[in-house]
């Protein structure tokens, strides 16, 4: 469910379809510098109500939506 | 009764470094810059003073108020750190216009540091303290930078932007927020010799966490913004330009679409000049006030955010 709302977030920000999306991609292929990263932290904060610190390790999707599991 | 802005002026170092300048020494590209900031040059002092710019701002204010130096009767300058530890930038530049100050003082408050100003030289006007107030934003952040640091040196350059505020009815909200906070962006003092000192005193530089201020800005610029128009009852329509702090496109371009606003109310000028701290926002109002671009009762909202940490907004109704 994360994964799926974390995909959806992406697809809309990057403009792609959510189906081009996997839980190994990573931040660097779906082409999101650590600005991008940092928008898209803002919109899962609003979206989940939680407070995101974002360290180096966090580097795929799947991860970033376990971590955010962690979190609710 | 309150005040408002009679005069704009600014003035920039003559040395242009472009993004190519920069990649010649700094593992770089202009792409790099380009994409992730906005900035494609910057202006940089070699043999000018920060006197000399900030008189020049100063005087372009003046003239454009129809006032002469003799007409000033205090001056607030904002800067991270003058020609001088002491004495003060303002003491300095009186000297150099000759006006007959009665207040002078400088003031360190970063990238907000103008707007801070303005609710000083209000506070001064409207207990009639002050006629004529000249506020002058200097920084030559070029001094500070580490031009070994390729993730900071590119997104500074140096510049001054000045107004004259006099009695008016120009304000209609000021507000600041302050949450002292040196983990994420600062400047370490020069280096000291004491030989009683335990603390490690050899030269540091400016230091930023960009993501971290990145989230702080686009937070603090849509938060600020908004309760200050909702206090007002006025909506983001309601306002024809937003003159916001120039530190990175992106954080424009984020702010303005959470405001859900056109491109044409938000004008930069970041891409030629960098970040100028709180010299930003004056330049940036002197550039846009000069193309006559703001119109009698046209309402403008002023926003800015950094170092301190701190954020400030005003919303102003222009009187010309």
């Amino acid at each position: 469910m994360t994964l799926e709302k974390v995909t959806a977030i992406l697809a809309e920000y990057k403009e792609m379809d959510a189906s081009e999306i996997t839980a190994e991609s990573t931040f660097e292929e779906l082409g999101l510098d650590s600005l991008d990263v940092v928008e898209i932290v803002m919109k899962i904060e609003d979206e989940f109500n939680i407070t995101l610190e974002m360290n180096s390790e966090i580097n795929t999707v799947g991860k970033l939506a376990d971590f955010i599991d962690t979190l609710l | 009764m309150s005040f408002k802005i009679i005069g704009t002026g600014s003035a920039l170092p003559e040395k242009v470094v472009t993004n190519f300048d920069l990649a010649e020494f700094l593992d770089t590209s202009d792409e790099w810059i380009r994409t992730r900031t906005g900035i494609i040059e910057r202006r940089v002092i070699n043999n000018e003073s920060m006197l000399d710019l900030a008189e020049k701002a100063a005087l372009g204010a003046i003239n454009s108020a129809n006032l002469k130096p003799s007409d000033i009767d205090m001056i607030i300058f904002s800067t991270l750190q003058g020609d001088y530890v002491t004495p003060s930038m303002s003491c300095l530049l009186q000297k150099r216009l000759n006006a007959p100050c009665q207040h002078v003082f400088d003031i360190n408050i970063g990238c907000s540091g103008f707007i801070f100003a303005l609710d000083l030289a209000d506070s001064y006007v409207s207990l009639k303290k002050a006629k004529n107030v000249l506020i002058v934003c200097c920084e030559i952040l070029s001094r500070f930078v580490n031009w070994q640091d390729r993730s900071t040196c590119v997104l500074f350059g140096d510049g001054a932007g000045a107004v004259v505020v006099s009695e008016g009815e120009s304000l209609i909200d000021i507000k600041f927020t302050i949450s002292g906070n040196a983990e994420h962006l600062g400047i370490h003092p020069v280096a000291g010799n004491s030989p009683f000192s335990e603390s490690d005193q050899s030269r540091k530089w400016l230091y930023m966490n960009g993501q971290e201020i990145y989230k702080f800005a686009v937070e603090s610029i849509t938060r600020d913004i908004k309760e200050a128009l909702e206090r007002n009852s006025l909506s983001p329509d309601d306002i024809a330009y937003f003159i916001l702090h120039q530190a990175n496109l992106r954080i424009i371009n984020s702010a303005k679409q959470k405001l859900n606003q056109p491109d044409e109310k938000f004008p930069h000028n970041l891409e030629r000049y960098g970040n100028t701290s709180s010299a930003t926002i004056p330049i940036l109002l002197d550039e846009v006030n000069r193309k006559g671009l703001i119109k009698n009762g046209d309402k403008v909202v002023l926003d800015a955010f950094g170092s301190g940490l701190t954020t400030a907004v005003c919303i102003l109704n222009w009187i010309s």
